[in-house]
């Protein structure tokens, strides 16, 4: 028998649209803290939901291969049998419910119809020990901070008597001190034979704890790094994650005039809605001009996307502060409504929950956001609107039998267009795009950067949230890198490249957690 | 036909095939009692509260599968303000506006919770469940108040002489009736053939000739044949001319109106509604504030045709109009269905009362029998949808 605990073998998982996984192997040794490192996007939480039955056998391709035998895991249930525990990026953790009640809730002590509560509390507080947590066991989750809660999920993952523990970004939303006792608790948990596999963009923590380093790319396994045989280095990791070469795969934009400034922020600052002395966006100032695209790079939760919709008519955030200057002009936009009436436009990032309907048909979806085009007195014509929704779709190609079709039926990258000739119908000046590539194929994306190049030639000016950096690079004339609610760095076209953007990224990080 | 053409269809179709299927068993097993003229009348103005609040009903459950539980409670609140009105003396018509008025209001208020303050729907509208009727309840002091103005009845009732005067006085037979169905039949076919010639001229996609003629002849047969039935009995129940008003309206208002289109974007996806500009909450408060108006008419409805108030009137109405709607394919999520619909559903309801009612099954059966028709109208919309996804 090898000393190899897993094995995954051409791993093949499809979404409608896109190839996440395409022919990946994964090897873990056993009692060995393995990385998994990659971009949003790459394929590494898809590659553990496989790995935990989340996504159930029969749904992929490939084999696993768990301690020499072949695994087909068709729930959760099925891979923590065998001592596989994955702890998600978002605490599961129910905040009235009590750390021990949390730590057994799917594993409750005692009989099915009398759980022994003391048993229970006795477990509990024998596992928090271990993780070094003081706490009752009898404490409410709500009444402890974020650290410890990871803390709770970890011993809620030995309860469960795990062998392999996959984190998923642990130290996401700790601080440094925390972060660092997490992963100081991974190595001593490897001294005492536990395997783990860690997700985590925080370079650094990788190189401090990992044995081995897998990289991914746009689903495919890239390179797997060994301590002591290849070199470690932040450097070597991050030309790992990003290093494919920047092919022709953006279309060229010339002859487009850069004007006057369309849109000024300054010292513009929102606050968490729920936590309300969380900053979210921190004393950020930018501009845009005319006929310009801008792109915003950063890493997921860096307040990307909680800028724009805080720009947007206040639509995300509590305690908004700043000035917003429309062409000059400063402005005081309270709805999306008085957004999209000073030419504003947001282009979700998150075209199912929050761009379309997809119960309904295309030619709704299009006139969403400017039914009064197509209304007399408050009445629609619906051959207007069908006029409409068909120039739309000839306009931007989407490939669809008609305009009738329920917007649920299209590919990922035809919604996409149904949500920008939503927007563009609106007839905005600045449209924010929010990940206007996310989950689509590589010809639609070479398409929706048609569609980018062709908005800024009418004049328009285009602000893009991208994580993928080639498409920033690519599409950018200006990129301003943000990162914990700051812009951190400001580039122009030419001057960034990749390692720039992310290095600048890392080492605000790391500064930040002072 | 191929067999997911078949599928198709039925999915299509599926209430109307239902409802055809319903009729048909009930026909056979009353030996035919179900389509007399005066069990086709019955059928109406027995219903007449449940299609008006039904549609109302609808709107709500349009904005996410909320309903309003208050319904029933209110329709007595409104008939108790307009028997006591009345007993007074006080202008029919007057006391007509003051209902719907009370009716506005109350919807109002409850709207303003729902919207404004983000009450759940659920709680607010149980607590005016509770509210009204023990307004009810005070207001009559627990005794009944009887309607006597006859104006009254004979506008809004749906008793033995409620009915739309026949100009015409035919014999024997209603032809006023008759020419009010040709004319709803002449309308129909004169508004189908223009709208596809229009459609076709801008290049449109229309149905097929064939299917537009077969659907034009069905149509144009079934209201015929009401129409000569109901004017075999009496002619048009007054009943039914006040749900023709508010069916007719509130097809406009969903399918051709903003306010209407809102209301459909809202169930679909809250989130991409708001973000697209629209004020839903102002959405949230028509569609509440609306449900108390035609509450309060199917209250006028309910007093006319019982010609009294008591504080037992309208319990279980909002059932009847909730189940009305779920069984006419609204979905429980909301973003789903349309006014004929629900008039369809209400109308199989309808039917399988009265079908059950004439075969003499007892009343405590006929419950158990509509409970398991909504509980399977549910669960085949669940179940197609799962399908579909």
């Amino acid at each position: 028998m090898s000393d190899n605990i897993l094995e995954m073998r051409g791993i093949t998982k499809e979404f409608p649209g896109v190839k996440a996984l395409d022919d990946v192997n994964f090897v873990v040794k056993r009692g060995s803290i393995h990385a998994l490192v990659g971009e949003n996007g790459a394929g590494k939480s898809t590659l553990m939901n496989v790995l935990s039955g989340w996504y159930p056998y029969g749904s992929y391709t490939g084999d696993i291969i768990y301690n020499g035998e072949e695994c087909r895991f068709h729930t959760l249930k099925d891979s923590e049998e065998k001592g596989i525990v994955i702890i998600h990026q978002e605490l599961a953790l129910i905040p009235y419910m009590s750390i021990g009640e949390n730590m057994f809730l799917g594993n409750e002590q005692g009989k099915k119809f009398a759980i022994d509560w003391d048993k229970t509390h006795a477990e509990a507080t024998k596992y928090l020990k271990i993780v070094g947590l003081s706490e009752s066991s009898k404490t409410l989750i709500k009444d402890i901070g974020v650290g410890k809660q990871q803390m709770v999920e970890i011993a809620k993952a030995l309860a469960k008597h795990a062998k392999l523990m996959i984190l998923d970004e642990p130290t996401s939303s700790l601080n440094e001190e925390d972060s660092q006792a997490l992963l100081d608790l991974l190595l001593e948990f490897k001294k005492q034979g536990m395997t783990s596999i860690i997700i985590s963009h925080k370079i650094n923590e990788v190189s401090y704890v990992a044995d081995d380093i897998t990289v991914l790319r746009d689903g495919h396994t890239i390179e797997t790094l060994v301590k002591g045989v290849d070199d470690l280095s932040e450097e070597r990791i991050i030309r790992g994650m990003v290093g494919r070469k920047m092919e022709d795969r953006f279309p060229k934009r010339s002859g487009v005039e850069i004007g006057e400034d369309a849109l000024e922020v300054e010292n513009w600052t929102v606050y968490h809605p729920l936590y309300s002395d969380k900053k979210v966006v921190d004393n950020v100032s930018f501009h845009v001009k005319k006929g310009e695209v801008v792109g915003f790079s950063g890493l997921m939760g860096a307040g990307r996307t909680e800028l724009a919709m805080s720009l947007f008519g206040h639509s995300y955030g509590t305690g908004i502060t700043g000035t917003l200057k429309i062409h000059g002009k400063e402005v005081h936009l309270h709805s999306p409504r008085q957004a999209i009436d000073h030419g504003l436009a947001y282009v979700t990032e998150d075209r199912k929950g929050n761009g379309l309907i997809l119960s309904n048909p295309i030619y709704v979806n299009t006139t969403l956001a400017n039914l009064k085009g197509v209304t007399k007195r408050g009445v629609i014509n619906p051959d207007k609107e069908l006029q409409v929704a068909e120039e739309y779709r000839q306009k931007l190609r989407t490939k669809t039998p008609s305009v009738q079709q329920n917007v649920g039926n299209l590919s990922g990258g035809n919604q996409q267009k149904v949500l920008l000739a939503k927007w563009m119908y609106a007839n905005p000046d600045i449209l924010i795009l929010d990940e206007p590539t996310r989950g689509i194929d590589v010809g639609a994306k070479y398409e929706i950067y048609c569609i980018i190049n062709d908005l800024v030639a009418e004049g328009k000016s285009v602000i893009m949230i991208s994580s993928e950096l080639p498409e920033v690079l690519g599409m950018s004339d200006r990129i301003y890198v943000l990162n914990e609610g700051k812009i951190v760095g400001e580039f122009n076209r030419g001057e960034a490249d990749q390692e720039k953007i992310m290095s600048c990224i890392l080492s605000t990080d790391s500064a930040a957690k002072e | 036909m191929s067999k997911t053409k078949v599928l198709s269809f039925v999915q299509k179709y599926t209430m109307i095939i239902a409802l055809v299927l319903v009729t048909a068993f009930f026909t056979w097993r009353t030996n035919g009692k179900l389509l007399m003229p005066q069990n086709l009348t019955n059928i109406i103005s027995q219903n007449a509260y449940v299609f008006v609040l039904a549609t109302g009903m609808l709107l709500c459950i349009l904005t996410g599968g909320n309903i309003d539980l208050s319904v029933g409670s209110v329709v007595c609140f409104v008939g108790t303000v307009g028997a006591v009105l009345m007993r007074n003396d006080l202008n029919m018509w007057l006391a007509v506006l003051i209902m719907l008025a009370v009716g506005l209001l109350i919807g109002a208020w409850q709207a303003f919770w729902i919207a404004y303050v983000k009450v759940p729907p659920f709680i607010t509208t149980l607590a005016g469940m509770l509210i009204f009727r023990g307004l009810s309840n005070v207001v009559l002091q627990g005794k009944t108040v009887s309607v006597t103005n006859e104006k009254f009845v004979q506008i809004f009732g749906g008793g033995a002489n409620c009915y739309v005067p026949d100009f015409f006085h035919g014999e024997n037979i209603n032809l006023l009736c008759v020419v009010v169905g040709a004319l709803a039949c002449a309308l129909y076919l004169f508004f189908t053939i223009r709208n596809r010639t229009v459609r076709k001229r801008s290049g449109l996609e229309t149905d097929s000739l064939v299917k537009t003629a077969i659907t034009a002849v069905i149509i144009v047969a079934v209201v015929m044949f009401f129409t000569m039935r109901l004017a075999q009995y009496k002619g048009i129940p007054m009943a039914l001319l006040w749900v023709a008003v508010v069916i007719l309206i509130y097809t406009y208002l969903t399918s051709k109106t903003t306010i209407g289109r809102y209301l459909y974007a809202i169930g679909g996806n809250e989130t991409a509604t708001k973000l697209s500009g629209i004020n839903t909450k102002s959405i949230y408060f028509f569609a509440y504030a609306n449900m108390g108006l035609l509450a309060g008419l199917a209250g006028i409805l309910t007093i006319a045709r019982l010609t009294s108030a008591q504080p037992t009137y309208g319990q279980n109405y909002e059932m009847d109009a909730i189940g009305s709607c779920f069984i006419g394919g609204a979905s429980a999520y909301g973003g789903v269905g349309t006014v004929p619909g629900v008039i369809i559903g209400a109308l199989l309801m309808g039917i399988i009362n009265i079908g059950m009612s004439i075969m003499g099954v007892d009343a405590n059966y006929q419950k158990v029998v509509k409970g398991l028709v909504l509980l399977a109208a549910v669960i085949f919309d669940v179940v197609s949808k799962k399908k579909n996804s």
